[in-house]
């Protein structure tokens, strides 16, 4: 189907995010003003108003009650997603890169980025289910990795905390006492940045982008490394169908160089994969400029990409491709 | 020294003490990868001694001899008459200048040293003044000072040289007797220098010898290809064998920048160009013939850098490569080299000069060999401002006789093309208009195998086209031309038959608006690719000249070469590091159809293999294409089992891939449904927990069961 062009920012966006049902939205861009749309027809449902700076992530609760935004006005917000009034600001001393709930939503896990003389951190935040007794203090910071952690994840029953970052290696953490658990094989393992990682429907694997041109997926609980995917262009996003065993990776070259060249040699095109068996299915093109999100619907039956160029794509997959066999 | 010795005998002391054995067997040392301690391989043993040369540090002084002998008052007017001669070839150094005085005479000895600042600069000086008359009774000696410790390390008597028995050589060729018949190729990428084989069949490539830092500026093949030649800074080398690469063979010569094969593979020469010492003085410039067997120079040559850059722009550093170009076809027995108003033309039998001196020809700016007889064309542009018209002429060597002349008027520029069998040339000329203004272009057609070698001229259809390609059909009889000033030009076809009269030229087709700027005939003639390589971000399209239709299109988007195996089946596209993203190459089949690609980051270099003439005669030739169905059926027997076998394996892989994850997901359920209670609790017992097995789905079933189509006609 022609995919859905949903013009509301203004700056290149950084995070999509659907909530559990599958029919809001969320997106987040370096313009301020995190946007939630309905799924399904891509119209616009409202703007949470309140960051002074590039939002760079954002999560949904279960109940799609709350949502958390991390912005580089180094502020951690949670809101209403009804209303979109501000609940609560966690204020740290540098930008926020990514923010996850636990499961049950009464923890989550932010990453902040280095920043003056501040190394990166991974916090762990108690979120009260009453916003009037939210509180500022950290359960744990956990500090270590070299540059700026790119991600952070739960693991299963929210025992680990899964980090990648620009030091490239993937670190599974203790979520009680914050100690370091397993390192990814530098062998195995990606050779350049990680911009992106996410989770299985199930949290039994996740998959892993990185500037070396390629993804990589790997085993929750082991750290074994399982598939890799590579590619011609460097990947910053990543996301799993939940529904099919594809795997999508958007990239492209650096914006810096991208309007010095011909658009085709940007390799702005969403990339599928097959899961299992590592093959390039086909490629969904539309972006101007190297894609920076990828989120699937829950439900599997479609997709959306955010890009450098300000535009979020929201694709409805056509019958056939639930037939695609190789 | 006592004191070491003392050392040494306490250790031996303690270690006896300590009951260590200090008796190490050497060969029972292994020394990491990578490292040798200090210790020089056996294997560079070549090259260690000519770094020896250097390290003695006397390769830039000269000795000379037979100097009047002269009394101490005239010891200042001789030196400075050396000064004078000397110092005009090179800078001779601060006290660089040393002539000896015999201590009971007070008389100098008749011999001096003197000392440049390079090597080059004495060479050049023993060179130029070696035989220099300074009188009737002194005429020079000169000698290179490392040359003595040569000479004088000749043994008195001669000893009879030891005959080395024969071992039959390995077969350099055995490549071309593969059993599935394929190519080979060389690539380059990053530090890594591969050669492999070229397996269409099972869209891959196999590997057949991979060497890191092989070279240190680039890989060539030898006409024929049984060689592979690197390049390093002592020299150049070439590599070869029955199964793998060996090293055959080391040319000595310092800081080599290119090297080119003769024909026929029997030379190598090099070159390599030197600072000067001297900034305004030029290059120097050095350039070896090797014998590729046996490694010998057959011939140096050396001289400024102005001597060689004589026509023909380009090349590096203003010399055109080669400067050699070799004549004659395969048999290697001719070179020629451009020189102001002359072309020297040498012959391999004596390496000098034919008849002892060079073909003069006044004013000449080009000229190029027939690629299979011994035939030079040469060009000589207007001269006295139109007084005297350009030529162009054909001469035969060794006997230097005018076969043909042409003269042309108004010429701006001129180009020679050879068809490969030698029985066309091309000369593609620019004339000015009658304003002067611009130039437009014209073909004349030489049919050198017919009797008074007839000319013909061509021009386009509009004349004032531009030409932006023109190449022959390999050993055929066609030539096509990229033409017009639009951005997407035309491309003609013409044959140098028409159907009715052999001794015409006409034209075939004329494809209007294509997107190309490069011709790619395969070698077998018949097909072409049209390429639009740079601007054009590597249009491809794959024509059939015998049909005049196009095959397939195609694109492999930012292609910078183009090249054909050298059996017409196959095409390599790369794209090198001229481009950051994309590098790496894509192999095609002759009709168009894409059969793999592989990415290489920072890849420089894609070379076929090349193979050596067909020994087939062409009445053979013609009889196996004649009755080809008959010869292909057990090829394509062989295609369709290697087809199956590889759609088999393939299965077989994804079939163990695909059981391999449900095992793992398998594994991974149970565990998560373990802990399915634990996750319920942190949800404070939420129960719908996201095993959506028990979910119920809404699905929505269409199906077509009839469509039936009715014609409804409206009456007005």
């Amino acid at each position: 189907m022609r995919p859905i062009l949903m013009k509301g920012h203004e700056r290149p966006l950084t995070f999509l995010k659907y909530n559990r049902d599958g029919d809001l939205l969320f997106s987040c861009a370096k313009d301020h003003t995190p946007t939630v749309w309905f799924a399904d027809n891509g119209e616009r449902l409202g703007t949470y108003r309140g960051h002074n700076g590039a939002v760079w992530t954002c999560d949904v609760s279960r109940d799609s009650m709350r949502l958390v935004t991390g912005s580089a006005d180094q502020t951690v917000k949670l809101w209403n997603v009804q209303t979109g009034t501000q609940l609560y600001t966690f204020t740290f001393g540098s930008p926020a890169r990514s923010v996850e709930f636990a499961i049950g939503d009464k923890l989550a896990v932010i990453t902040t980025d280095p920043f003056m003389e501040l190394t990166s951190a991974i916090h762990v935040k108690r979120i009260a289910k009453d916003p009037i007794e939210q509180t500022e203090e950290s359960m744990l910071v956990i500090k270590g990795p070299q540059g700026r952690i790119n991600r952070a994840v739960w693991g299963p029953l929210n025992r680990t905390i899964i980090s990648a970052g620009e030091d490239a290696v993937i670190r599974i953490w203790d979520s009680e006492t914050g100690k370091l658990l397993r390192e990814s094989d530098k062998e195995s393992g990606h050779k350049k940045t990680i911009t992106s990682l996410t989770k299985s429907a199930d949290g039994s694997h996740f998959l892993t982008g990185s500037l070396d041109k390629s993804a990589r997926l790997w085993d929750t609980r082991t750290l074994t490394l399982i598939k890799t995917y590579g590619t011609e262009r460097p990947v910053n996003a990543v996301a799993m169908s939940p529904l099919l065993n594809h795997v999508v990776l958007g990239g492209g070259q650096d914006a810096s160089a991208v309007t010095t060249t011909d658009h085709r040699a940007g390799k702005f095109e969403a990339k599928f994969y097959d899961k299992i068996l590592q093959e390039e299915i086909g490629g969904v093109k539309g972006h101007f400029g190297p894609i920076n999100a990828l989120a699937f619907n829950p439900d599997g039956k479609s997709f959306s990409s955010g890009g450098e160029d300000g535009y979020v794509r929201l694709h409805h997959f056509d019958p056939d491709y639930f037939n695609i066999k190789i | 020294m006592a004191a070491e010795v003392m050392l040494m005998n306490e250790i031996e002391a303690t270690a006896a003490q300590m009951g260590i054995d200090l008796n190490i067997d050497f060969s029972s040392i292994q020394l990491p990868p990578g490292e040798n301690c200090g210790i020089i391989s056996d294997d560079e043993d070549v090259y260690h001694d000519d770094q020896l040369e250097l390290d003695s540090g006397f390769g830039n002084v000269i000795v000379v001899d037979n100097l009047p002998v002269v009394p101490r008052e005239k010891f200042e007017k001789l030196e400075g008459v050396i000064r004078k001669i000397y110092g005009q070839i090179g800078m001779i150094k601060e006290d660089g200048l040393w002539m000896p005085v015999d201590p009971e005479t007070k008389k100098t000895l008749g011999y001096c040293f003197i000392e440049y600042n390079t090597p080059q600069e004495a060479e050049l000086a023993k060179e130029k003044t070696h035989g220099y008359k300074l009188d009737r009774a002194h005429i020079f000696a000169v000698n290179m000072f490392d040359d003595f410790d040569k000479y004088m390390k000749v043994p008195d008597e001669w000893a009879p040289p030891e005959i080395k028995p024969y071992t039959p050589g390995e077969n350099l060729q055995k490549w071309l007797a593969d059993e599935k018949a394929r190519d080979q190729f060389v690539i380059r990428a990053g530090t890594d220098t591969e050669v492999l084989w070229n397996d269409a069949r099972q869209s891959k490539t196999e590997l057949v010898y991979k060497r890191a830092y092989w070279t240190e500026s680039f890989v060539q093949w030898s006409p024929m290809g049984t060689y592979l030649a690197t390049v390093h800074r002592q020299g150049a080398a070439v590599w070869g064998g029955a199964n793998t690469f060996n090293r055959l063979m080391r040319y000595a010569h310092p800081q080599v920048k290119l090297i080119d094969f003769s024909p026929g593979e029997k030379y190598l020469v090099t070159y390599s160009s030197h600072e000067p010492s001297n900034p305004r003085d030029a290059n120097r410039v050095v350039i070896n013939i090797f014998d590729v067997r046996t490694g010998k120079v057959m011939r140096d040559f050396k001289g400024s850098a102005d001597e060689f850059a004589i026509g023909g722009a380009g090349g590096v550093a203003g010399v055109s490569w080669p400067v050699f170009r070799w004549g004659g076809g395969k048999e290697d027995k001719y070179f020629a080299k451009l020189g102001k108003n002359m072309i020297s033309v040498y012959e391999t039998d004596t390496f000098s000069l034919i008849d002892k001196k060079s073909l003069k020809v006044e004013n000449v700016v080009d000229f190029s060999w027939s690629p299979t007889d011994p035939i030079i064309a040469l060009f000589v542009p207007e001269l006295g401002g139109g007084n005297q018209p350009a030529r162009v002429s054909l001469v035969q060597i060794p006997g230097k006789e005018e076969l043909r002349q042409k003269n042309l008027f108004s010429i701006s520029d001129c180009k020679m093309y050879w068809q490969s069998n030698g029985e066309y040339l091309a000369v593609k000329a620019d004339r000015y208009t009658k304003t002067k203004k611009s130039t437009y272009t014209g073909f004349e057609l030489f049919r050198i195998k017919e009797r008074d070698i007839p000319i013909e001229v061509l021009e386009l259809d509009n004349k004032n086209d531009k030409i932006i390609a023109f190449a022959w059909e390999p050993k055929g009889h066609r030539f096509a031309v990229i033409h017009g000033d639009n951005p997407r030009p035309d491309i003609s076809f013409y044959s140098m038959r028409s159907t009715h009269n052999l001794g015409r030229v006409s034209k075939l087709a004329t494809l209007k608006g294509k997107q190309a700027n490069a011709l790619f005939w395969s070698p077998g003639g018949r097909f072409i690719v049209l390429a639009g390589l740079k601007g054009f971000n590597g249009q491809l399209e794959f024509f059939n000249v015998d049909e005049l239709e196009t095959m397939a299109t195609a694109e492999h988007f930012m292609a910078t070469d183009v090249e054909w195996d050298p059996t017409g089946r196959y095409v390599a596209t790369s794209v090198t590091s001229v481009h950051e993203m994309e590098n790496g190459f894509n192999i095609w089949s002759f009709n168009g159809k894409l059969l793999y690609r592989i990415l290489k980051d920072h890849f420089f270099q894609f070379l076929w293999r090349p193979r050596p003439p067909s020994f087939l005669t062409p009445e053979k030739e013609e009889e196996i294409a004649k009755n080809l169905k008959k010869y292909s059926k057990k090829y394509e027997a062989e295609d369709q089992d290697v087809s199956m076998l590889l759609s088999e394996q393939d299965r077989e892989k994804r079939r163990m891939l695909k059981e391999e994850w449900e095992r793992w997901v398998g594994e991974w359920r149970r565990a998560h449904e373990e802990e399915q209670l634990e996750r319920q609790m942190l949800r404070d017992g939420e129960a719908s927990d996201e095993e959506e097995e028990y979910e119920a789905k809404e699905v929505e079933v269409e199906e077509v069961l009839d469509v039936s189509e009715e014609v409804i006609s409206f009456e007005e």
